[in-house]
């Protein structure tokens, strides 16, 4: 079991979430071309080892918050709220 | 070029198994060789699972195309090809899916001939469960679209429910049972016979099946394939098709592309063996969860994603939580057994749920993937395509739709209308 940690609720366990994917996909410019809405919508990196990701805490705060979360080992390095950033990089 | 005629010596058959049972079964050779790799080959598959060895049997069976290397990072057979549930089925309701499983299926259905091998095809039927009249009709319509296009479906009630699977509650209070589609022809097979067949036909008719041998680096030249760089060293291809299930957006960036898929955890679970209980796959339609016997005598059964990108194979606790409700509220006596093993295994899941099986836009690469969690019943289907793409440079009609450029030009194979969440399809 995943134990997220909440930026308002503290560490939770992960059935209190809802996994709302890569976070670290934008939303281009309305005038930003074909290409740009096609990586936006379609394209993932998928990486094997740490991955950004938009979580929800439905059975909590309900809050949308932002999740640095290993692929491969589960481990979780740091959470933030849905307007603040992830630390630069893990490693 | 005709096809290389297969080494007929060491065949399986009732004579041969007498034979052997005569001289103290010293005669029996191993199913494929080892071979070390060599410097080059007209094809190299990547990944050996049952879509990589499937591809090489029909490169090599169908096409003539024998100077094929199947190269594999740890022994074969230990990705989703021995992870599955096993089961085989070509229930689709959108055409261009139906096509390409209704193809694999007739394949299944003469596979152990082809192969020489028993994969323990079992055609007991795949039965779908629905608990409204709303899921009713949308099981109807997809029974009819399945039978316009020539598949087997029946729509049965309740009793005819009860009379197929008597051990399913039909009136529990919250998921009251309405009746169930049933494909008859749907059923099980052995998935580890499954890929040691197909490794073994693929041998005998020449293909290099080299295992502890991971794919680092895709080489190209202007645009073309040249071979893949590897723990053992640079093999030179004029063609490379990679076939790696859960890893293909890792074998996409080696070779400087990016695809519309996300990897994520699926579960599997046996029980402790009993006597004779189910006879077919039986699958529950007000949640995510289905179930049929082993041989052996384990129920086998499995439900939903655990729902986030995952490459672990180490699947998780609430996930074996909801499905194992759902098992009991399907089947009471259930809760009465022991799960004896659980594991999980990492399905390369799209944007629409269905998969792709070609070209790309370096010459010489093929790309197979996609498979999300039904990979299995597609094992002979995709080999026979992957296999005719590569050799003709162009798809068979059975896999024309199943592009990777389908995202970009609108024409989404969505089976469920999920939307592009690869963990909601
Ligand atoms: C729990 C579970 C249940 C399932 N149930 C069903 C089911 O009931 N019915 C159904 O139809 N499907 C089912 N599936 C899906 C099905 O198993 C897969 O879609 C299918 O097996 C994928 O194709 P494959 O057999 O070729 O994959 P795999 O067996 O995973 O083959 C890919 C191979 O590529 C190798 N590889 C990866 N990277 C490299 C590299 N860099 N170099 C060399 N080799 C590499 C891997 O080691 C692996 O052996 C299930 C999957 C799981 C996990
Ligand atoms: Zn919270």
């Amino acid at each position: 079991m995943h134990l997220i940690p909440c930026p308002y609720c503290g560490e939770r366990p992960q059935d209190e979430f809802h996994y709302r994917g890569d976070a670290t996909v934008k939303r281009p410019a309305p005038d930003a071309g074909e290409q740009a809405f096609y990586d936006y919508v379609y394209t993932r990196a998928n990486p094997r080892g740490w991955h950004d990701e938009w979580w929800q805490h439905y059975a909590g705060c309900r809050q949308w918050i932002r999740v640095r979360r290993n692929t491969l080992t589960h481990a979780v390095a740091a959470s933030a709220g849905p307007a603040d950033a992830l630390p630069e990089a893990t490693p | 070029m005709p096809a290389r005629p297969e080494r007929m010596t060491d065949r399986y058959s009732a004579w041969r198994l007498l034979k052997e049972s005569l001289s103290g079964n010293r005669g029996w050779k191993p199913a494929w060789r080892k071979p070390e790799p060599k410097a080059s080959y007209d094809v190299i598959i990547v990944g050996g699972g049952g879509h990589g060895l499937a591809t090489a049997h029909y490169l090599a069976s169908v096409h003539g195309i024998t100077n094929v290397a199947v190269v594999e990072k740890g022994p074969i057979g230990l990705g989703n090809g021995g992870r599955n549930t096993t089961i085989v089925r070509s229930n689709y309701g959108l055409p261009s899916n139906t096509r390409f499983y209704e193809h694999s299926l007739k394949l299944w259905e003469g596979l152990e001939q082809d192969l020489n091998y028993n994969v323990m095809m079992s055609q007991r039927g795949v039965l779908n469960l629905f608990h409204s009249d709303s899921q009713r009709d949308i099981a109807a319509r997809r029974g009819n679209s399945m039978r316009i296009q020539g598949v087997d479906a029946e729509l049965l009630d309740r009793e005819a429910v009860r009379s197929v699977a008597p051990f399913i509650e039909l009136d529990n209070p919250m998921f009251p049972i309405f009746g169930g589609l049933m494909q008859r022809r749907g059923g099980t097979a052995r998935h580890d016979a499954v890929i040691w067949g197909f490794a073994r036909a693929a041998d005998r008719r020449g293909v290099d099946i080299i295992e502890h041998c991971e794919v680092t680096g895709i080489r190209r030249e202007a645009g073309r394939v040249t071979g893949v760089e590897t723990t053992r060293g640079f093999i030179g291809a004029k063609k490379v098709g990679v076939a790696v299930a859960g890893n293909t957006s890792r074998l996409a960036t080696m070779a400087g592309l990016s695809l519309p898929v996300e990897s994520h955890l699926l579960q599997a679970f046996v029980s402790e063996a009993i006597k004779p209980m189910i006879d077919g796959v039986v699958t529950f339609g007000a949640g995510h969860f289905y179930i049929s016997q082993s041989d052996k005598g384990g129920l086998v059964f499995g439900g939903d994603l655990d729902g986030y990108n995952s490459y672990s194979q180490r699947g998780n606790l609430p996930v074996v939580e909801h499905l194992l409700g759902a098992a009991v509220s399907m089947i009471p006596a259930l809760s009465r057994l022991r799960v004896l093993r659980q594991w999980a295994g990492i399905m390369d899941m799209t944007m629409d749920s269905s998969p792709f099986i070609c070209k790309t836009p370096i010459d010489g690469l093929y790309f197979n993937g996609g498979w999300c969690y039904g990979g299995f019943k597609a094992t002979p289907g995709s080999g026979w395509c992957f296999a005719h793409t590569i050799a003709r440079n162009e798809p068979h009609a059975f896999n024309a739709d199943l592009t990777i450029d389908r995202f970009r030009d609108g024409r989404m194979i969505d089976e469920r209308g999920a939307g592009p969440n690869p963990w909601a399809q």
